[in-house]
């Protein structure tokens, strides 16, 4: 081996790297290195030409100074000229530099390419290999354009090294992963495939990784490796533990390999040729059974990269999802490592168990290992560990084990970590409301989650008790029971009292019977908190004070008192201010009558998601919660329950939409216009005509307990659709930037591009105002069977914007399979307290995603023909609504993403296109032809395609275009 | 792989390679964030975490640490044994390889480890062929050194 810092080490470097580990402070160290560049800097600059050697030193000196993490400026024209040194260690530190600090300069790009492109044909392996170095660390575009076609021939050539192949195998999957549209494998597909078979081991190790990335994304064209990599699997499998020399691994035949071919077959379905499946059968039950050998080694090298390809086999055997025997077989081994003195295993445990739990073949196996989990729950020294058991808890909580799951995750609640209390004060909440059999264990376990962990509880856990005590009737009594026993505690959180003014204000009267809970003791329980609470629990306790005196007249003159003294009717908060002087006339002018229809209780709430789902989703991101999906059904029975006035409410949140109040007390303190009075309103202005202007009613009708709607909920929806809102789709369908929307305080601008299937797109939100929009806040959803056919992902923004700002926000869009819906943008904002609440159409259009293809005329009337079913035809005749100028047809029709095709129709004056719609699940070639009559000033538009509903939206749209 | 880095005790980037296109604030950001994460563990703690949306690997070997950020489809130990490998490369070819080894020859360390792994993923799991790579590398320069004038 050779000695290090050999002959050549660069003297000058070492001594810079000692001066630098000397220095004493980080100014030192700063002062040091600008002495350094200046130096390099001056030589850099110098007349005298630098030789090779001094000139690589310096190069790597600013390397080693980058890496420190300082700026470099310079030196890449230096790097770049070591590239073209015929010593290697020149050229290799110049490639490093360029690896290390790539720089888009186009004018440097363009030199560097022309080293590599030199070195790639120098038919020299170890130059070879590292122009190919290069590439795979810097992956830019501009590389993938020049070397894409290059690469796959140097892979597949015959004569080529295997060091060379391996390179370039993984610098090809560098590059596809980049930029994929450029990596083109067509022709090379099966001799790629094959490479599963070479003799040499590295070939095959790398060039998996390449085939893996490929058959995730085309796997109707790679499935042939699905044999090959079992045949392959089963020999490494089978084979002793020195059969594979070098390859083997603290005693495992070429664990890497192994790992990477069960990976492999998991992009697949189960192999549907018998002979492979049975030998792919045989494998994974030889791993099983390898897994209770004694370990041939005591180094944990040896035990780790043997479970590397356990855990690996349990990963396909779940993604199978289809044999039973194993299944349970890989649950058993998994309860095994549950114990297992390797916290490494018991996490990896945990974390693969979550997703058996999930089968039904496993679900029950995973069951029993409860105890093992709740234990780990419990004794786990690691965070990370006692997180993944919650994970499995909750994973497999069912009817049957609710309650006890439940119950520890209340008690591990009050030691949690503080970095997951949020989280479990989330999964509490779902599994108590998911497996609620009786109510009253429900809100038990509400209550005590806000005993224990009340700063967690936010406000999505308290607004669904609400609702669904208000939805039940059975269980109203013994809510109000339960929060008037918990608000005797002399340290109550805010949450509860939160809780219990809200309900004892609704349903106080169903324990005023006992003299225990009269109506002043309930009373003078609530105000014994008042002073220690938030303005906005103030102003839910004074809502529940005015409830109260229609439930109770006989509180009437306490409340009033209470009402009427200069800390509530000249409080320095507006909001409570307000409702002070509101409740105080109201209950003084209204008859009993008025009051107690103003007052009435709240009806039941629509059905809805629970919001506590959905928040833990947005958590987890999605998927992450799979497990609650299926239970929609349960969750209805449970919170549609009372019928009682149910239609009323509906239809008194739809009168209300527009009204604000995104939280449930709507702390606002301008009014809003009266025209969005809901239908109780006029009830009000009619109470209020002598004591003044109608922004008193405003005040009432903007609480979430006296409109007799339940607004907190209803108006946080997402508005429909603007009317326009197809419209301004339809504008995006031949381009891709523009303004969406605009309206007097929001202007909305698109930028997106597409790439294959992938789109990303960037929203520009400007706020036209001077004013800031607050709880600024966006969502897109994608309505209906539109779920399954497009992934779309986004970031959240900022909830502040501030006047005259813009805020971006990137959409990330992924096409599984053709579709027609569009997805939808939701904004919600405040502007000077009123909520805006706008719905549009996001212009994702099925046209994004086509490929345009060239092709002459004889293979597009070939083709054409081919198309010639009825249903994959769609044709429209219409009238032109613009002007027929040819330029601006083209240049739609190429806005489209097709190829516009010359001199392929006979009719000079028609147009054809061609191009291929690219989605996750399959490509659909698609034929375009437009026959223009100007003398009618009609269009005749044909479109041909494998598909017929693509066929038919690509006309559908395309014809609102001309 | 997305990213490995290499820190010692004192929370020093000794080594940092990139898989995906990363600008450098954000690089500096992750390292910063990541490296004060893993120092605050304690020893016996499992060598996992999940980590922003990535699954993060790491091991200690005497004062450096060596951590791998993967993505959630990938195999946490073959991951941790990818990092074995690399140091059991490290050591074979520097000899008992230490801290200052990897500090002094940087350029050597980062040639090893595009030997052995490339654009994130196994390139050679053979020790033997890593090695001789490396070797017929050095070689060739020690040739070019001796006929050089």
């Amino acid at each position: 081996m050779p000695a290090v810092s050999k002959g050549d080490g660069m003297r000058g470097l070492a001594v810079f790297i000692s001066d630098i580990r000397n220095c004493k402070s980080k100014e030192a160290e700063i002062k040091r290195i600008n002495k350094e560049l200046a130096n390099i800097r001056s030589k850099f600059k110098g007349d005298k030409a630098l030789d090779g050697y001094s000139k690589k030193k310096y190069v790597c000196k600013l390397l080693f100074i980058f890496l420190l993490g300082h700026d470099i400026d310079f030196g890449h024209m230096e790097a770049v000229n070591l590239l073209s040194s015929n010593k290697y260690t020149e050229k290799q530190i110049g490639y490093l530099f360029i690896s290390v600090l790539v720089n888009s300069n186009s004018e440097l790009i363009r030199l560097i390419n022309n080293a590599i492109k030199n070195d790639l044909s120098s038919r020299n392996p170890t130059f070879m290999c590292l122009a190919l170095h290069c590439i795979a660390n810097v992956g830019s575009r501009e590389m993938a354009e020049a070397f894409a076609g290059e690469i796959p021939r140097i892979l597949v050539a015959g004569d080529t090294m295997d060091s060379v192949k391996q390179s370039a195998a993984l610098c090809l999957l560098r590059l596809y992963k980049a930029s994929p549209d450029l990596v083109l494998m067509g022709e090379w597909t099966s001799r790629v495939v094959h490479l599963l078979n070479d003799q040499h081991m590295g070939v095959v190790t790398a060039a998996i990784s390449l085939i893996t990335c490929l058959s995730s994304k085309n796997p109707d064209e790679f499935k042939t490796c699905v044999s090959l990599a079992v045949s392959r699997l089963s020999r490494i499998v089978s084979s002793a533990s020195t059969d594979l020399q070098d390859y083997t691994y603290y005693f495992v035949p070429a664990p890497w390999l192994s790992c990477k071919l069960l990976r492999l077959l998991q992009c697949y379905p189960p192999p549907e040729d018998g002979a492979v499946k049975g030998r792919l059968v045989e494998c994974l039950e030889t791993i099983l059974n390898k897994a209770q050998e004694p370990p041939k080694s005591k180094k944990v090298q040896h035990s780790n990269a043997k479970n590397a390809i356990l855990f690996e086999a349990i990963s396909l055997i779940i993604h199978y999802d289809s044999e039973p025997n194993l299944l349970v077989r890989a649950c058993n081994q998994l309860g095994q490592f549950l114990q297992h003195r390797e916290t490494n295993l018991r996490y990896l445990a945990l974390e693969s168990m979550c997703t058996l739990a999930s089968s039904e073949f496993s679900h029950e196996a995973v069951k029993t290992h409860i105890e093992t989990v709740i234990n780990a729950l419990k004794t786990e020294r690691d965070v990370s560990v006692r997180q993944r058991a919650a994970d499995l808890l909750y994973a497999m909580c069912d009817r049957s084990n609710a309650k006890q799951i439940v119950a520890e995750m209340l008690s591990y609640l009050e030691t949690a970590d503080y970095s997951i209390r949020e989280e479990m004060v989330l999964k509490v909440a779902i599994l108590a409301e998911k497996y609620a059999v009786d109510y009253s264990w429900y809100v038990d376990t509400i209550l005590n989650l806000i005993r224990i962990a009340g700063d967690y509880v936010s406000e999505e856990v308290w607004y669904r008790v609400i609702q669904i005590v208000i939805n039940r009737d059975d269980v109203q009594g013994y809510a109000a029971k339960t929060v008037f026993e918990a608000l005797q505690a002399p340290a109550c959180h805010e949450n509860m009292v939160k809780v219990g003014g809200y309900i004892l204000g609704e349903f106080g009267n169903l324990i005023a019977g006992d003299p225990r809970s009269s109506p002043l003791v309930q009373f003078n329980l609530l105000h014994s908190k008042f002073h220690l609470c938030s303005v906005p629990t103030r102003a839910l306790l004074l809502s529940a004070y005015i409830k109260f005196i229609n439930l109770f007249p006989e509180t009437k003159a306490t409340i009033q008192e209470v009402l009427r003294s200069d800390s509530q009717i000249r409080n320095s908060d507006v909001e409570l201010q307000q409702r002070a002087v509101e409740y105080l006339k109201l209950s003084s002018i209204a008859s009993t009558d008025v009051l107690a229809t103003v007052l009435e209780e709240m009806p039941p709430f629509p059905e809805r998601e629970s919001s506590i789902l959905a928040k833990l989703k947005k958590k987890k991101g999605p998927g992450a919660v799979s497990v609650e999906l299926e239970d929609g059904k349960e969750r209805g029975e449970l919170n549609g329950g009372g019928d009682r006035g149910g239609d009323a409410a509906i239809a008194a949140s739809n009168a209300s939409t527009p009204s604000p109040s995104a939280d449930l007390l709507g702390l606002r303190s301008t009014a809003p216009v009266s025209g969005t009075t809901p239908s109780a309103g006029s009830l009000l202005v009619d109470v209020f005509s002598e004591a003044g202007p109608s922004a008193t009613s405003a005040g009432v009708n903007d609480d979430g307990f006296l409109s007799s709607a339940p607004p907190t909920v209803a108006s946080e929806d997402p508005a429909p659709p603007l009317p326009e809102s197809d419209e301004l789709l339809n504008k995006f369908v031949c381009k891709n930037n523009g303004v969406l929307f605009e309206n007097q305080l929001l202007q909305i601008g698109i930028k997106s591009e597409y790439r294959q299937n992938l789109g990303r797109m960037y929203l520009f939100y400007g706020n036209k105002t001077s004013v800031q929009f607050v709880s600024f806040n966006t969502t897109v959803s994608c309505p209906g069977e539109l779920q399954s056919q497009l992934n779309v992902q986004t970031k959240t923004v900022e909830p502040l914007v501030e006047g005259g700002a813009q805020v971006q926000q990137v959409i990330n869009i992924e096409c599984l399979t053709d579709f027609i819906d569009a997805p939808l943008l939701n904004i919600k904002f405040r502007y000077g307290g009123a909520l805006q609440n706008i719905s549009l159409k996001l212009p994702v259009t099925i046209n994004k995603f086509f490929q345009p293809t060239e092709m002459a005329a004889a293979d597009f009337f070939q083709r054409w023909k081919q198309l010639s079913q009825p249903q994959q035809e769609a044709q429209k005749i219409f009238k032109a609504s613009h002007g027929m100028d040819t330029e601006v047809l083209k240049a739609k029709l190429l806005g489209l993403g097709t190829a516009l095709l010359e001199n392929v129709d006979p009719n000079p004056e028609n147009y054809v296109c061609a191009g291929v719609i690219q989605t996750k699940a399959q490509q659909v070639g698609c034929l375009l032809r437009l026959e223009p009559n100007a003398q009618a000033q009609m269009y005749r538009l044909t479109l041909r395609s494998s598909k017929d509903t693509v066929s038919q939206r690509v006309c559908d749209l395309l014809a609102e275009q001309f | 792989m997305q990213f490995m880095l290499l820190f010692s005790r004192q929370g020093k980037l000794r080594l940092q390679k990139w898989y995906v296109p990363l600008s450098d604030k954000e690089r500096k950001k992750i390292s910063r964030d990541l490296v004060q994460t893993i120092l605050a563990r304690k020893p016996k703690m499992c060598s996992f975490l999940e980590w922003r949306d990535l699954k993060i690997v790491y091991k200690r070997y005497a004062s450096l640490y060596f951590c791998c950020a993967v993505e959630d489809q990938d195999n946490e130990l073959i991951t941790l044994e990818i990092i074995h490998r690399y140091v059991e490369l490290l050591d074979k070819y520097f000899g008992s390889v230490c801290e200052l080894d990897i500090i002094f020859n940087f350029e050597k360390a980062y040639f090893i480890l595009d030997e052995f792994l490339l654009g994130g993923e196994a390139q050679e799991t053979s020790k033997k062929n890593v090695l001789k790579a490396i070797e017929q590398a050095d070689l060739l320069q020690e040739v070019r050194l001796l006929t050089d004038p």
